[in-house]
């Protein structure tokens, strides 16, 4: 039977786990994946990203909550949900004796669908697998192992898609040609999260940001409105001649020496300064005023990385 | 039913076992074959008739036993063991798979297994010494269903491992004695009191039992009782799968 299509793909209701030991790996967590998105899942080492990505997978078991796939629930519907959903694990869990079509023939086989050599051979082709494709895979190469597991991912045709850190050891080339991948999938409908240590992979290309935090799900929001509000933007002037301190009449901005007085620095924006943003062209006619000549100026944003590193450090 | 899963898992388990034929073919049948050569050839034409059956011909149920529980065991608890250990369960766990999906995957894949070596054996056996099956339908139906009984166990044992040294504890240390004293090599009406009574205990007695009743017509325990226990221990393996997989025990974090 299917479900009536909703703008949200996944929803997450009250989902935590707490281990027998009584460790809380995840606490009780609301979340939505939209359509066709690509979430961001963002958090330090043991923050809780995997758990929670296995635990809607199915691999681990889940404590509270639950979660709908598409409209079925994934304990109850487990065959309808698990249908729509790929995973690429963190870790190179690979069969070191099977060929590379061979596995993922059997991924495909295993998700219960016919066999389509065809789509095999598109999925391989797309991550430049099809030379190595009669090669078994403890024949090749960290990186190429990671393709395969993505392929293994692909073979079934999932409508979500979950990545786990997918770019880990993976070198430069392989990295954007992976990237190449993800995009042509997006492109094609296909919902995907993401988690990866590699931040500035998930500002180029992430809709929306999640940050999980010692298993708490501190925030959640969009990517652009997100770096608008917790990024901070910084105005440089480099000035003719050195000085030694912030002219007076500037001491209402948030001015700041650089370069042993050969720049000025003005820091707005972020959370910090409740979103404060400043007229430029007043600013330039009132550092003119107060004497200060500059011969460049340049201007630059914070990264994800630097907001998501701030946002840690403040969490500690 | 998910049958694109379950036959994704036989033909991955199947085709595990013909890359490794050397270790899981050529070398039960190799050692069996040194029983025949040992008991039945050399020792055996030297031993009185039990039950009026050469002595040769009389162990051959016993042996094939020996090897199917063996065998059984060590093909199904590696088959889930494995992608435990190598981590590749994940995507097992991930698919829509029902638990009686698995078994048929897994346990029908090593029961197949099972059931081949069991008719290479019997074949191997001709070579060595003259035997008859009185009831070959039934030898069939014991054969199977204690194929199929035991690589439940052996499933139940990977799932159950969380390391080698336990993997090969039950084999080891439980089923090969079992086996020996089970009756393989001679029946229990020739022990002692209170020996015979004590191996009443011993689950093989019934297997090897049944198995000796479906080649020559007679056996230590009532054929039906034989009948009973092992379908009493597939249900008791199929049930206790069931709860494995369901529950996540030792499968999922």
């Amino acid at each position: 039977m299917s479900q009536p299509s909703t703008p949200n793909i996944i929803e997450i209701r009250g989902l935590g786990k707490t281990y027998a030991n009584g460790f809380t790996a995840l606490k009780p967590i609301d979340l939505d994946i939209r359509r066709g998105e690509l979430f961001a899942l963002l958090g330090p080492n043991g923050a809780g990203k995997s758990t929670l990505i296995n635990i809607i997978c199915g691999v681990v078991n889940g404590s509270t909550g639950n979660v709908l796939i598409d409209g079925f629930d994934h304990v109850m519907a487990f065959r309808e949900t698990r249908r729509r959903v790929g995973l690429v694990p963190q870790e190179l869990h690979t069969d070191a004796f099977e060929t590379v079509q061979a596995t993922a023939s059997f991924s495909r086989g295993l998700f219960g669908l016919p066999a389509n050599p065809a789509h095999i051979e598109r999925v391989l082709r797309d991550l430049s697998l099809w030379d190595k494709r009669n090669e078994r895979i403890m024949t090749l190469s960290g990186g190429m192992k990671r393709r395969v597991l993505i392929a293994k991912a692909l073979a079934h045709e999932p409508a979500v898609l979950f990545l786990d850190e997918p770019t880990a050891g993976v070198d430069v080339e392989l990295r954007h040609d992976m990237w190449q991948v993800v995009h042509r999938l997006r492109e094609s409908g296909v919902t995907i999260i993401l988690t990866t240590h590699y931040l500035e992979e998930a500002e180029q290309m992430a809709d929306r940001v999640g940050v999980i935090l010692k298993g708490e799900l501190i925030l959640v929001e969009d990517k652009r409105t997100l770096m608008k509000r917790l990024g901070q933007r910084q105005l440089i002037l480099h000035l003719d001649q050195p000085i030694d301190a912030v002219p007076e009449s500037l001491a209402d901005l948030p001015f700041e020496l650089g370069e042993h007085g050969r720049s000025l620095i003005c820091t707005f924006g972020g959370s910090e300064s409740d979103g404060q943003t400043l007229d430029i062209p007043t600013l330039m006619t009132r550092v003119h005023n107060a004497g200060l000549r500059y011969h460049d100026l340049n201007t630059r944003e914070s990264s994800l990385e630097e907001i998501f590193v701030n946002l840690v450090r403040a969490q500690a | 039913m998910n049958w694109h899963a379950v036959a994704a898992i036989y033909r991955f388990e199947m085709s595990r076992w013909f890359r490794t034929l050397g270790q899981s073919i050529a070398s039960p049948v190799l050692s069996t074959s040194l029983y025949f050569i040992v008991f039945g050839a050399a020792i055996g034409s030297r031993m009185v008739a039990i039950d009026g059956v050469a002595y040769g011909a009389f162990i051959i149920p016993g042996l094939l036993m020996l090897s199917i529980l063996n065998e059984s065991i060590g093909n199904a608890s590696f088959g889930i063991y494995f992608p435990k250990w190598s981590g590749t369960v994940y995507e097992i766990l991930s698919a829509p798979i029902s638990w009686p999906e698995m078994l048929f995957g897994y346990v029908g894949a090593a029961a197949t297994k099972s059931f081949l070596l069991a008719l290479l054996i019997l074949a191997t056996a001709r070579v060595f010494v003259p035997y008859h099956i009185e009831h070959p339908f039934w030898m069939l139906v014991f054969l199977v269903l204690t194929a199929t009984s035991f690589c439940l166990f052996g499933f139940l044992i990977g799932i159950w491992a969380d390391s080698w040294e336990k993997l090969q504890t039950i084999p080891m240390l439980v089923i090969t004695p079992l086996t020996f004293l089970g009756g393989a090599f001679y029946s229990i009406d020739m022990l002692p009191s209170p020996w015979r009574e004590f191996s009443l205990f011993n689950p093989v007695v019934y297997l090897i039992s049944a198995m000796r009743w479906s080649f020559y017509g007679s056996s230590d325990v009532p054929v039906e009782a034989s009948a009973a226990a092992i379908v009493g221990f597939l249900l008791a393996c199929i049930l206790t799968a069931r709860w494995m997989i369901l529950s996540g025990y030792r499968l999922k974090r």
